[in-house]
């Protein structure tokens, strides 16, 4: 019953990062698509752990413990991006 | 299925409504500041809810700090993403249109 369980939950999580396209394609400011990519983060670290528990993999456990420190520095880099850089693009 | 593997379900499960309310959130709300709030907040709830369902599914202690830690993480991160982009967002444009508490 799990093995068909966690299989479903990681590809409705998928499904939800397909949806989180949408914003990055109409978001009108560089944040809200800075938005999308936070979605992904989170995203991608429980799709990760549902694998790893599926596929019985612990290394995959240590990925995604990779993917959630690197999140903070994704906005880091993203607020740190140079004035005139991060212009709306119109 | 035994009783374990019905609980580790039900958060699972919940841990799913919750990534959805974030999704739908980001896509319907207004305004950037809205959809940071409802992002960074619905999609921790909802790691935090799978990490348990994992935990219990794994049943190890080892396993189940780790999740802690990721799940711990994530606060970390998703907090410092949310207070950044949302000061960055409001420098540039002008402040938000409906009278936020100045």
């Amino acid at each position: 019953m799990m093995d068909v369980a966690l299989p479903a939950v990681a590809v409705f999580l998928l499904l939800n990062l397909v949806a989180g396209m949408l914003r990055v394609y109409r978001g009108p400011t560089l944040a809200d698509r800075m938005l999308a990519a936070l979605l992904f983060s989170t995203t991608t670290v429980a799709i990760l752990l549902l694998m790893a528990e599926w596929m019985a993999m612990p290394a995959l456990r240590h990925v995604a413990l990779l993917f959630v420190m690197l999140a903070s520095i994704l906005s880091l880099a993203f607020v740190g991006l140079p004035r005139d850089a991060d212009e709306e693009d119109t | 299925m035994s009783v374990e593997e019905g609980i580790a379900l039900l958060f699972l499960l919940a841990g799913c409504a919750f990534y959805l309310a974030g999704t739908i959130g980001l896509l319907r709300f207004p305004d950037v500041f809205c959809r940071l709030h409802a992002l960074t907040k619905a999609d921790n709830v909802g790691l935090g809810l799978v990490c348990v369902g994992l935990a219990l599914l794994s049943g190890q202690a080892r396993v189940a700090s780790m999740l802690l830690l990721i799940w711990l993480v994530g606060l970390l991160a998703a907090t410092v993403s949310a207070h950044l982009i949302a000061r960055h967002a409001y420098e540039r444009d002008a402040p938000p249109e409906h009278e936020g508490p100045s």
